[in-house]
């Protein structure tokens, strides 16, 4: 949603030419490559651009340090685009994709966790935790914030924090409001958002 | 020229069996070929559009066992539009026309419909053996009528199809005079199954050696069934869940101790990690053994697992193993030659395997001859030292699941660990390639494959000098297929006899232009040039200058193929 609009305006710009990134080079050409190839007309531009892709593989100079959750931010969206990467059959794909859904015991559930204003993320494991107090607590100790009583109807109203999660549909949603085990399995990422934030969030 | 009456050369044809020694005694002289195409039982057609039923049935009347391949292999990765083709039912329309008594039928990548199964089982009296390998357009109901009307039948064995579940009961369709089975293979259905037909049939089938069960079968019908069949080799396990405590459970590893000739096994689809102790006593048979498909289990009751199975031949895995894991199979399967580790989620477990667990593997495993595998990153060292241990390798397909990426050590492109694996093995047959590369990689392949029959390129080179390396040096390449490489119309062009000398090319996102392939289509009216024009645009005038999205050539002598859809253009 909001990822894929910048990442389009983006391009508008050619900043991904002029970019600072930390990551490793060519990670993330395949999103280029499939764009480049929607056009039907093959333009100068077009094989000149690849040109310098192929060849930037060559003369970019690797960074030393790849920080996980830069690389993490930077890749998703281009693999999402290139068709068929990795080659598996699509047989084999759709069962392990159920099977996600079934399993996961035992497996771990890292999501990430980050907070207006930490300087770095966490990672909490949500298999952990059984219920929302019990994860609630722990994210109040990791944060050194409170998040105050949960109701339906004013959602975590009066704490000067409140917790988020992104849904598999990538929607921004407040914790709390499905039945935990739903939570779980469509939890991707959590997100502390100050209370103000949120107000949009719990009012429905 | 010849000595000897045609019934003592055909007594000593018999003896000749591979395809391709039976193709060599073809060209021998015109009585050979008269001789050899009346002997002929078994034909294996590469590629369906290669040749038409009618001239095969016509030249091999004694047919009874018949390979087809359909699809292009990149279909597999959803690469090919729905409906492409490559169907069966002219085939069996003109396999039933005939005389021809088929009795073994197997099929990749191929669109199988209910009638043509149908009509397939009504048609060959002595129908015994139908394989079923990725291919789709088939629901239960044509799986009963094979189940009903193939009265000798020996062998059902689907393999990974999309299978549509009409909840009839195509299990229970096999008539109780059916004792014959050897083997029967429905891991890949999703629906459920008669369990008491299922008991039954295997009550009544002596010679079953090969079982592979669905999901939808649980533990305790499991227990029964092998109580029936303790002579099996092969065993698929549906579902493996179960209380460790329970008296199904008890039951299931008493009835698992006398199973000693089971050899193979597979499955485990829906599994309890707490129950594997259960199968510890027959692992140390083993010779086979895919874990692929068993989410279930993680990479600590894996490692538990293979320590048993001293004997293992071929393992099948999923990444969730890790390096270490990967440590212990080095260590324990030192009988290894076929290893396939694929990835627990489609974009890797972050805890999976490196080019650490691979050098392990190479380290204890002198005997490895076919790889697939999916890891996180490779170094050139890695796959130097890859190569000088395991120089015998027959297939060597390795896939970085990050697309370019480069050797993390170095920075370097994977040119040289790739370089170092083709002049090592020299009976190379199937390569894959991933990670970053330029053309440099095709420069060895070129020199060194000189076995290489199939080569899969993805993401790599620079020019179209990598792609004619490829083509000028590997005299005895059959299949090559590419995707977003920057080869263009130059090496599409420069060789075009060579095409002849292949099965296929797929060549998508890369830099061909339709004025090339139209005028490849020219000069060689053997092969087919098909082009996929999928925009959805009306303004469908191919343009010289266009560059094309995917083409796919094949040589043949059927001519253009009258079953294209509408988005394929035969130049």
């Amino acid at each position: 949603m909001d990822n894929s609009l910048r990442i389009s305006h983006e391009k508008e710009l050619n900043l991904e030419a002029t970019e600072l990134r930390l990551g490793l080079p060519g990670s993330d050409e395949p999103e280029k490559r499939s764009v480049v190839r929607s056009n039907k007309r093959s333009s100068p531009e077009a094989s000149e651009e690849l040109e310098c892709m192929s060849k930037g593989n060559m003369n970019s100079n690797g960074s030393d340090v790849t920080s996980d959750h830069d690389q993490d931010n930077v890749v998703p969206p281009a693999k999402a685009q290139v068709v068929g990467w990795p080659p598996i059959r699509s047989y084999r794909k759709n069962n392990l994709q159920q099977k996600k859904g079934e399993e996961g015991e035992g497996s771990g559930m890292y999501v990430k966790v980050s907070m207006a204003g930490a300087p770095y993320l966490r990672k909490i494991d949500l298999k952990v935790y059984k219920s929302y107090p019990e994860l609630l607590k722990t994210l109040g100790n990791m944060f050194k914030c409170t998040f105050g009583e949960y109701s339906e109807r004013e959602g975590y109203n009066g704490s000067e924090y409140a917790p988020t999660y992104e849904d598999k549909d990538g929607d921004w949603m407040l914790v709390g409001d499905v039945p935990w085990n739903m939570f779980v399995s469509s939890c991707k990422r959590l997100r502390i958002m100050k209370g103000s934030e949120a107000k949009g969030l719990g009012c429905l | 020229m010849n000595y000897f009456p045609d019934e003592v050369i055909e007594h000593i044809f018999d003896y000749v069996v591979s395809h391709r020694d039976r193709n060599a005694l073809s060209l021998v002289c015109k009585s050979w070929y008269r001789i050899e195409r009346f002997t002929r039982q078994r034909v294996f057609i590469g590629n369906c559009y290669s040749i038409t039923p009618e001239r095969l049935i016509q030249r091999f009347p004694g047919l009874k066992s018949l390979t087809l391949k359909g699809k292009p292999h990149f279909a597999d990765f959803s690469l090919v539009p729905y409906d492409w083709g490559g169907f069966l039912c002219p085939w069996i329309e003109a396999l039933a026309k005939s005389r021809v008594g088929l009795e073994e039928l197997r099929l990749k990548r191929m669109v199988v419909s209910d009638e043509s199964l149908e009509l397939l089982s009504r048609s060959f009296t002595h129908f015994k053996s139908l394989v079923l390998v990725s291919c789709e357009g088939f629901t239960t109901d044509g799986l009963a009528a094979i189940a009903a009307n193939c009265r000798f039948l020996r062998e059902l064995d689907l393999q990974e199809n999309e299978v549509e579940d009409h909840k009839g009961q195509w299990l229970s369709c096999f008539p109780d005079s059916c004792t014959s089975l050897v083997s029967l293979n429905f891991a890949c259905l999703k629906g459920e199954v008669s369990l008491g037909a299922l008991e039954r049939l295997v009550a009544r089938s002596p010679n079953l050696k090969s079982l592979k069960l669905n999901r939808s079968v649980p533990l305790d019908a499991l227990q029964r069934i092998m109580m029936r069949a303790p002579q099996l080799a092969d065993l698929g396990i549906g579902s493996f869940v179960h209380d460790p405590d329970s008296e199904a459970y008890i039951r299931l590893k008493n009835t698992i101790l006398k199973c000693k000739s089971i050899t193979s096994l597979s499955g485990f689809l829906e599994v309890a990690p707490h129950c594997l102790a259960a199968i510890y006593p027959i692992c140390p048979n083993l010779t086979s053994l895919n874990l692929s498909y068993a989410a279930g289990i993680q990479g600590s009751e894996l490692i538990k697992l293979i320590r048993h199975c001293g004997k293992l031949q071929r393992l099948w895995i999923m990444d969730c193993i890790g390096d270490k894991g990967l440590g212990v199979v080095a260590m324990t399967c030192k009988d290894l030659q076929e290893l396939r580790v694929f990835p627990s989620a489609p974009y890797g477990n972050p805890a999976a395997v490196t080019e650490k667990g691979l050098v392990a593997i190479s380290m204890g495993c002198p005997k490895l001859h076919s790889l697939l595998y999916f890891c996180h990153q490779m170094t050139n060292a890695a796959l130097i030292t890859v190569a000088k241990n395991c120089p015998n390798f027959i297939r060597f397909r390795l896939c970085i699941l990050e697309a370019l990426k480069p050797d993390p050590d170095t920075l370097e492109p994977l040119d040289e660990g790739f370089g170092a694996i083709v002049q090592s093995c020299r009976r190379l047959r199937r390569l894959s390639l991933s990670g970053q590369l330029t053309d440099q990689v095709f420069l060895y392949i070129g020199m060194y494959a000189e076995q290489l029959e199939m080569l899969s390129i993805a993401f790599a080179g620079e020019s179209d000098k990598g792609m004619l390396y490829v083509l000028n040096g590997c005299k005895k390449l059959r299949k090559l297929e590419i995707r977003d490489c920057p080869f263009g119309n130059m090496a599409l062009l420069t060789d075009v006899g060579k095409y002849e000398t292949m099965r296929s090319l797929w060549m998508s996102s890369c830099e061909v232009t339709v004025g090339a392939c139209k005028l490849l289509a020219k000069k060689m009216p053997r092969l087919n040039v098909e082009i996929f024009n999928e925009n959805e645009q009306e303004d469908c005038s191919l343009e010289d200058g266009q560059r094309v999205e995917k083409m796919y050539l094949y040589r043949t002598l059927a001519g253009k193929r009258k079953d294209a859809p509408e988005y394929v253009w035969t130049l």
